[in-house]
Protein backbone atom coordinates (compact mmCIF):
# COMPACT_ATOMS: atom_id res chain seq x y z
CA UNK A 1 0.00 0.00 0.00
CA UNK A 2 1.43 3.22 -1.29
CA UNK A 3 0.82 6.27 0.49
CA UNK A 4 -0.56 7.99 -2.44
CA UNK A 5 -3.15 5.53 -3.13
CA UNK A 6 -5.98 7.45 -2.22
CA UNK A 7 -5.16 9.30 -5.26
CA UNK A 8 -6.46 6.55 -7.28
CA UNK A 9 -9.58 6.35 -8.34
CA UNK A 10 -11.38 3.14 -6.26
CA UNK A 11 -12.59 0.57 -8.69
CA UNK A 12 -16.12 1.42 -9.77
CA UNK A 13 -17.81 -1.94 -9.15
CA UNK A 14 -21.27 -0.78 -9.23
CA UNK A 15 -20.70 -0.94 -13.04
CA UNK A 16 -19.53 -4.38 -12.96
CA UNK A 17 -22.84 -5.46 -10.88
CA UNK A 18 -25.25 -3.43 -13.21
CA UNK A 19 -23.49 -5.33 -16.64
CA UNK A 20 -23.50 -8.88 -15.06
CA UNK A 21 -27.41 -8.25 -14.07
CA UNK A 22 -28.29 -7.38 -17.10
CA UNK A 23 -27.14 -10.20 -18.15
CA UNK A 24 -28.34 -12.52 -16.17
CA UNK A 25 -31.67 -11.06 -15.59
CA UNK A 26 -32.17 -11.24 -19.77
CA UNK A 27 -30.83 -14.99 -19.78
CA UNK A 28 -33.75 -15.81 -16.89
CA UNK A 29 -36.43 -13.93 -18.56
CA UNK A 30 -35.92 -15.67 -21.65
CA UNK A 31 -36.60 -19.05 -19.89
CA UNK A 32 -39.24 -17.68 -17.70
CA UNK A 33 -43.22 -17.85 -18.71
CA UNK A 34 -42.96 -21.47 -20.22
CA UNK A 35 -44.57 -24.58 -18.44
CA UNK A 36 -41.69 -26.02 -15.81
CA UNK A 37 -40.79 -28.83 -17.87
CA UNK A 38 -39.71 -27.11 -20.85
CA UNK A 39 -35.82 -27.26 -19.93
CA UNK A 40 -35.95 -30.86 -18.99
CA UNK A 41 -37.36 -31.71 -22.22
CA UNK A 42 -35.27 -29.98 -24.28
CA UNK A 43 -32.57 -31.98 -22.48
CA UNK A 44 -33.94 -35.46 -23.05
CA UNK A 45 -34.59 -34.46 -26.56
CA UNK A 46 -31.02 -33.41 -26.71
CA UNK A 47 -30.02 -36.59 -25.95
CA UNK A 48 -31.87 -38.40 -28.07
CA UNK A 49 -30.99 -36.99 -31.24
CA UNK A 50 -27.55 -36.97 -30.30
CA UNK A 51 -27.56 -40.68 -30.44
CA UNK A 52 -28.02 -40.47 -34.55
CA UNK A 53 -26.74 -36.95 -34.97
CA UNK A 54 -23.50 -35.02 -33.58
CA UNK A 55 -25.45 -31.59 -32.74
CA UNK A 56 -24.13 -29.12 -29.78
CA UNK A 57 -26.51 -27.81 -26.89
CA UNK A 58 -27.29 -24.38 -29.07
CA UNK A 59 -28.64 -26.27 -31.54
CA UNK A 60 -31.96 -27.64 -30.63
CA UNK A 61 -34.61 -24.78 -29.31
CA UNK A 62 -37.43 -26.01 -27.89
CA UNK A 63 -40.12 -22.74 -27.01
CA UNK A 64 -43.84 -22.54 -26.88
CA UNK A 65 -45.60 -20.05 -28.99
CA UNK A 66 -48.75 -18.55 -29.42
CA UNK A 67 -51.30 -17.03 -26.96
CA UNK A 68 -54.67 -17.78 -25.50
CA UNK A 69 -55.87 -21.23 -25.74
CA UNK A 70 -53.44 -22.61 -28.32
CA UNK A 71 -50.57 -22.90 -27.71
CA UNK A 72 -48.05 -24.80 -30.13
CA UNK A 73 -44.66 -26.50 -28.93
CA UNK A 74 -42.26 -25.45 -31.38
CA UNK A 75 -38.86 -27.45 -31.61
CA UNK A 76 -36.28 -26.33 -34.20
CA UNK A 77 -33.04 -28.59 -34.47
CA UNK A 78 -30.31 -27.28 -36.19
CA UNK A 79 -28.49 -30.03 -38.38
CA UNK A 80 -24.74 -29.51 -38.98
CA UNK A 81 -23.13 -29.57 -42.43
CA UNK A 82 -22.38 -32.94 -43.86
CA UNK A 83 -19.31 -33.36 -42.93
CA UNK A 84 -19.12 -32.85 -39.37
CA UNK A 85 -22.95 -34.43 -39.44
CA UNK A 86 -20.93 -38.35 -39.11
CA UNK A 87 -22.08 -40.37 -35.80
CA UNK A 88 -19.32 -40.54 -33.82
CA UNK B 1 -62.92 -3.55 -0.31
CA UNK B 2 -59.97 -4.27 2.05
CA UNK B 3 -56.46 -3.40 -0.01
CA UNK B 4 -54.50 -6.79 0.45
CA UNK B 5 -50.75 -5.51 -0.15
CA UNK B 6 -48.06 -7.81 0.56
CA UNK B 7 -44.73 -6.95 1.20
CA UNK B 8 -41.66 -9.69 -0.27
CA UNK B 9 -38.49 -9.86 -1.57
CA UNK B 10 -37.00 -13.65 -2.37
CA UNK B 11 -33.60 -12.73 -0.40
CA UNK B 12 -33.71 -13.14 3.50
CA UNK B 13 -32.64 -10.30 5.39
CA UNK B 14 -33.34 -7.01 3.30
CA UNK B 15 -36.32 -5.67 5.47
CA UNK B 16 -39.57 -7.03 4.45
CA UNK B 17 -40.26 -7.04 8.39
CA UNK B 18 -39.33 -3.68 9.24
CA UNK B 19 -41.30 -2.68 6.15
CA UNK B 20 -44.34 -3.88 6.37
CA UNK B 21 -44.25 -2.61 10.31
CA UNK B 22 -43.52 0.65 8.96
CA UNK B 23 -46.06 0.47 6.05
CA UNK B 24 -48.75 -0.54 8.52
CA UNK B 25 -48.13 2.20 11.17
CA UNK B 26 -47.85 4.34 8.31
CA UNK B 27 -51.02 3.44 7.17
CA UNK B 28 -52.89 3.36 10.73
CA UNK B 29 -51.55 7.04 11.23
CA UNK B 30 -53.25 8.02 8.54
CA UNK B 31 -56.46 7.04 10.03
CA UNK B 32 -56.77 3.85 8.06
CA UNK B 33 -57.78 0.32 9.58
CA UNK B 34 -54.90 -1.92 9.21
CA UNK B 35 -54.22 -4.95 9.81
CA UNK B 36 -50.69 -6.48 9.61
CA UNK B 37 -49.90 -10.66 8.92
CA UNK B 38 -46.95 -12.61 9.33
CA UNK B 39 -46.55 -15.41 7.03
CA UNK B 40 -43.33 -16.79 8.24
CA UNK B 41 -44.95 -19.51 10.44
CA UNK B 42 -42.16 -21.11 12.37
CA UNK B 43 -39.89 -18.28 12.71
CA UNK B 44 -42.20 -15.07 13.17
CA UNK B 45 -40.67 -12.03 14.11
CA UNK B 46 -43.24 -9.20 13.37
CA UNK B 47 -44.50 -9.24 16.74
CA UNK B 48 -40.87 -8.38 18.09
CA UNK B 49 -40.53 -5.42 15.04
CA UNK B 50 -43.95 -4.44 16.43
CA UNK B 51 -42.98 -4.28 20.26
CA UNK B 52 -46.38 -7.45 20.91
CA UNK B 53 -44.24 -10.24 21.47
CA UNK B 54 -45.58 -10.37 24.68
CA UNK B 55 -49.15 -9.81 24.68
CA UNK B 56 -49.40 -13.27 21.66
CA UNK B 57 -52.11 -15.83 22.37
CA UNK B 58 -53.68 -16.67 19.12
CA UNK B 59 -51.91 -16.68 16.02
CA UNK B 60 -52.62 -16.83 12.03
CA UNK B 61 -52.45 -21.23 12.03
CA UNK B 62 -54.93 -20.86 15.25
CA UNK B 63 -57.28 -18.80 13.27
CA UNK B 64 -56.92 -21.08 10.15
CA UNK B 65 -57.81 -24.28 11.93
CA UNK B 66 -60.42 -22.65 13.60
CA UNK B 67 -59.04 -22.90 17.44
CA UNK B 68 -59.35 -19.43 18.02
CA UNK B 69 -61.58 -16.75 16.51
CA UNK B 70 -60.25 -13.72 14.00
CA UNK B 71 -60.99 -11.32 17.36
CA UNK B 72 -59.40 -13.09 19.89
CA UNK B 73 -56.11 -13.91 17.56
CA UNK B 74 -55.80 -10.26 16.12
CA UNK B 75 -54.06 -7.93 18.73
CA UNK B 76 -54.39 -4.19 19.29
CA UNK B 77 -51.57 -1.85 18.88
CA UNK B 78 -50.31 -0.22 21.65
CA UNK B 79 -50.16 3.33 19.78
CA UNK B 80 -53.25 3.00 17.05
CA UNK B 81 -56.53 1.55 17.75
CA UNK B 82 -57.23 1.26 13.70
CA UNK B 83 -53.92 -0.72 13.89
CA UNK B 84 -53.72 -4.77 14.53
CA UNK B 85 -51.04 -7.39 14.27
CA UNK B 86 -52.15 -11.57 13.69
CA UNK B 87 -48.78 -13.25 14.85
CA UNK B 88 -47.07 -16.13 13.06
CA UNK B 89 -47.31 -19.43 14.45
CA UNK B 90 -43.73 -20.22 16.40
CA UNK B 91 -44.52 -24.00 17.14
CA UNK B 92 -46.00 -25.33 13.81
CA UNK B 93 -44.54 -26.42 10.45
CA UNK B 94 -44.44 -24.04 7.84
CA UNK B 95 -47.20 -26.26 5.86
CA UNK B 96 -49.51 -25.56 8.63
CA UNK B 97 -51.47 -22.70 6.73
CA UNK B 98 -53.96 -23.26 2.96
CA UNK B 99 -54.97 -21.38 0.66
CA UNK B 100 -58.65 -21.86 1.74
CA UNK B 101 -57.85 -20.60 5.03
CA UNK B 102 -55.62 -17.84 4.35
CA UNK B 103 -58.42 -17.07 1.92
CA UNK B 104 -61.18 -17.33 4.55
CA UNK B 105 -59.07 -14.97 7.28
CA UNK B 106 -58.66 -12.21 4.38
CA UNK B 107 -62.26 -12.09 3.37
CA UNK B 108 -63.50 -12.14 7.27
CA UNK B 109 -61.05 -9.20 7.69
CA UNK B 110 -62.64 -7.25 4.97
CA UNK B 111 -65.77 -7.58 5.91
CA UNK B 112 -64.89 -6.55 9.20
CA UNK B 113 -64.54 -3.36 7.46
CA UNK B 114 -60.42 -3.51 7.25
CA UNK B 115 -58.88 -0.72 4.62
CA UNK B 116 -55.27 -2.49 4.38
CA UNK B 117 -54.03 -6.25 4.77
CA UNK B 118 -50.53 -6.22 5.21
CA UNK B 119 -48.87 -9.60 3.99
CA UNK B 120 -45.57 -9.65 5.17
CA UNK B 121 -43.86 -12.37 3.63
CA UNK B 122 -41.22 -15.16 4.55
CA UNK B 123 -38.13 -15.05 2.35
CA UNK B 124 -37.89 -17.91 -0.32
CA UNK B 125 -40.61 -18.91 -2.90
CA UNK B 126 -41.87 -21.98 -0.71
CA UNK B 127 -45.67 -22.02 0.25
CA UNK B 128 -45.80 -19.43 3.07
CA UNK B 129 -44.25 -16.72 0.36
CA UNK B 130 -46.42 -18.42 -2.28
CA UNK B 131 -49.83 -18.16 0.33
CA UNK B 132 -48.51 -14.32 1.17
CA UNK B 133 -48.72 -13.08 -2.47
CA UNK B 134 -51.38 -14.87 -3.88
CA UNK B 135 -54.02 -12.82 -3.01
CA UNK B 136 -52.10 -9.65 -3.09
CA UNK B 137 -53.86 -6.66 -4.83
CA UNK B 138 -50.40 -4.59 -4.65
CA UNK B 139 -46.84 -5.75 -4.08
CA UNK B 140 -43.75 -4.03 -2.03
CA UNK B 141 -40.62 -5.81 -3.68
CA UNK B 142 -37.77 -4.86 -0.99
CA UNK B 143 -34.57 -4.29 -2.42
CA UNK B 144 -31.07 -3.93 -1.35
CA UNK B 145 -28.78 -2.41 -3.99
CA UNK B 146 -26.88 -5.65 -4.20
CA UNK B 147 -26.37 -8.25 -6.61
CA UNK B 148 -28.33 -11.65 -4.59
CA UNK B 149 -31.04 -9.38 -3.76
CA UNK B 150 -31.79 -7.46 -7.22
CA UNK B 151 -31.77 -11.09 -9.23
CA UNK B 152 -33.71 -12.69 -6.33
CA UNK B 153 -36.12 -9.50 -6.78
CA UNK B 154 -36.54 -10.00 -10.21
CA UNK B 155 -37.87 -13.82 -9.99
CA UNK B 156 -40.43 -12.92 -7.30
CA UNK B 157 -41.68 -9.98 -9.94
CA UNK B 158 -42.09 -13.12 -12.43
CA UNK B 159 -43.97 -14.87 -9.56
CA UNK B 160 -45.72 -11.90 -9.17
CA UNK B 161 -46.69 -11.80 -12.78
CA UNK B 162 -47.43 -15.49 -12.50
CA UNK B 163 -48.53 -17.16 -9.34
CA UNK B 164 -51.38 -15.33 -7.92
CA UNK B 165 -54.79 -14.68 -7.89
CA UNK B 166 -54.98 -11.41 -10.17
CA UNK B 167 -52.67 -13.49 -12.85
CA UNK B 168 -54.56 -16.24 -13.23
CA UNK B 169 -57.20 -14.00 -13.77
CA UNK B 170 -55.76 -12.15 -16.54
CA UNK B 171 -55.20 -8.87 -14.47
CA UNK B 172 -51.81 -7.95 -12.74
CA UNK B 173 -50.42 -7.07 -9.28
CA UNK B 174 -49.88 -3.40 -8.75
CA UNK B 175 -46.25 -3.74 -8.36
CA UNK B 176 -43.43 -1.00 -6.43
CA UNK B 177 -40.34 -1.08 -5.90
CA UNK B 178 -38.39 -0.25 -1.84
CA UNK B 179 -35.03 0.04 -2.18
CA UNK B 180 -33.67 -0.30 1.61
CA UNK B 181 -29.95 0.45 2.96
CA UNK B 182 -29.34 3.04 0.33
CA UNK B 183 -25.96 4.78 1.40
CA UNK B 184 -25.68 7.62 -0.99
CA UNK B 185 -22.21 8.32 -0.57
CA UNK B 186 -21.37 4.53 -1.84
CA UNK B 187 -23.25 5.36 -4.76
CA UNK B 188 -21.29 8.33 -5.22
CA UNK B 189 -18.12 6.41 -5.26
CA UNK B 190 -19.43 3.78 -8.11
CA UNK B 191 -19.03 1.16 -5.48
CA UNK B 192 -23.57 0.59 -5.03
CA UNK B 193 -25.61 0.58 -8.01
CA UNK B 194 -28.00 3.39 -8.02
CA UNK B 195 -31.62 3.61 -7.42
CA UNK B 196 -31.17 4.20 -11.20
CA UNK B 197 -29.49 0.96 -11.81
CA UNK B 198 -31.97 -1.20 -10.06
CA UNK B 199 -34.86 0.61 -11.35
CA UNK B 200 -33.32 -0.39 -14.89
CA UNK B 201 -32.69 -3.72 -14.30
CA UNK B 202 -35.63 -4.62 -13.24
CA UNK B 203 -37.82 -2.70 -14.99
CA UNK B 204 -39.78 -1.02 -12.47
CA UNK B 205 -40.26 2.24 -11.11
CA UNK B 206 -39.10 2.90 -6.74
CA UNK B 207 -41.78 3.99 -4.23
CA UNK B 208 -39.42 4.69 -1.64
CA UNK B 209 -35.74 4.77 -1.19
CA UNK B 210 -34.91 4.16 2.62
CA UNK B 211 -31.37 5.13 3.81
CA UNK B 212 -28.71 2.64 5.44
CA UNK B 213 -29.52 4.40 9.30
CA UNK B 214 -28.21 2.64 12.50
CA UNK B 215 -31.99 4.04 14.16
CA UNK B 216 -33.34 1.02 12.06
CA UNK B 217 -31.72 -1.44 14.20
CA UNK B 218 -32.25 0.79 17.16
CA UNK B 219 -36.12 0.99 16.45
CA UNK B 220 -36.19 -3.11 16.05
CA UNK B 221 -34.37 -3.31 19.40
CA UNK B 222 -37.19 -1.15 21.49
CA UNK B 223 -40.06 -2.74 19.19
CA UNK B 224 -40.72 0.66 18.05
CA UNK B 225 -41.64 0.29 14.03
CA UNK B 226 -38.66 3.02 12.66
CA UNK B 227 -41.01 5.29 10.73
CA UNK B 228 -42.25 6.54 14.16
CA UNK B 229 -38.79 8.00 14.94
CA UNK B 230 -39.91 11.02 13.29
CA UNK B 231 -36.75 12.38 13.59
CA UNK B 232 -34.62 10.27 11.31
CA UNK B 233 -34.43 10.09 7.85
CA UNK B 234 -35.57 6.50 7.60
CA UNK B 235 -38.59 7.42 9.45
CA UNK B 236 -39.50 10.35 6.97
CA UNK B 237 -38.02 8.08 4.08
CA UNK B 238 -40.77 5.61 5.16
CA UNK B 239 -43.62 8.06 5.11
CA UNK B 240 -42.63 9.24 1.92
CA UNK B 241 -43.05 5.56 0.47
CA UNK B 242 -46.66 5.50 2.06
CA UNK B 243 -47.35 8.51 0.84
CA UNK B 244 -46.70 7.61 -2.57
CA UNK B 245 -48.48 3.92 -1.85
CA UNK B 246 -51.78 6.30 -0.98
CA UNK B 247 -51.17 7.93 -4.83
CA UNK B 248 -49.43 11.17 -3.38
CA UNK B 249 -46.12 12.52 -5.59
CA UNK B 250 -43.40 13.12 -3.56
CA UNK B 251 -39.56 13.99 -4.69
CA UNK B 252 -37.39 11.68 -3.79
CA UNK B 253 -35.16 12.52 -0.26
CA UNK B 254 -31.99 11.11 0.82
CA UNK B 255 -30.21 9.90 -1.90
CA UNK B 256 -27.34 11.98 -2.47
CA UNK B 257 -24.71 12.53 -0.52
CA UNK B 258 -25.62 15.73 2.05
CA UNK B 259 -23.33 18.40 1.51
CA UNK B 260 -21.31 19.67 4.30
CA UNK B 261 -20.39 22.90 5.40
CA UNK B 262 -17.40 24.38 6.78
CA UNK B 263 -18.12 24.80 10.04
CA UNK B 264 -20.05 20.95 10.21
CA UNK B 265 -17.08 19.87 8.62
CA UNK B 266 -14.74 21.47 11.22
CA UNK B 267 -17.05 20.39 14.07
CA UNK B 268 -18.12 16.95 13.25
CA UNK B 269 -21.40 17.46 13.63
Amino acid sequence: MGMFDFLLAKKQTASVAKDRLRIIVAHEHAGRGGPDYLPMLQRELLEVIRKYVNVDAESVKVDLIGDGENKVLDISVALPDRSAAQTT
Amino acid sequence: MAEIIVVTSGKGGVGKTTTSASIACGLARRGHKVAVIDFDVGLRNLDLVMGCERRVVYDFVNVVNGEASLRQSLIKDKRFDNLHVLAASQTRDKDALTTEGVQKVLEDLAADGFDYIVCDSPAGIEKGAYLAMYFADQAVVVVNPEVSSVRDSDRILGLLASKTRRAERGERVKEHLLLTRYAPKRVETGEMLSVGDVEEILGLKTIGVIPESGDVLNASNKGEPVILETESDAAQAYDDAVARLLGDTRPMRFTTVEKKGFFSKLFGV
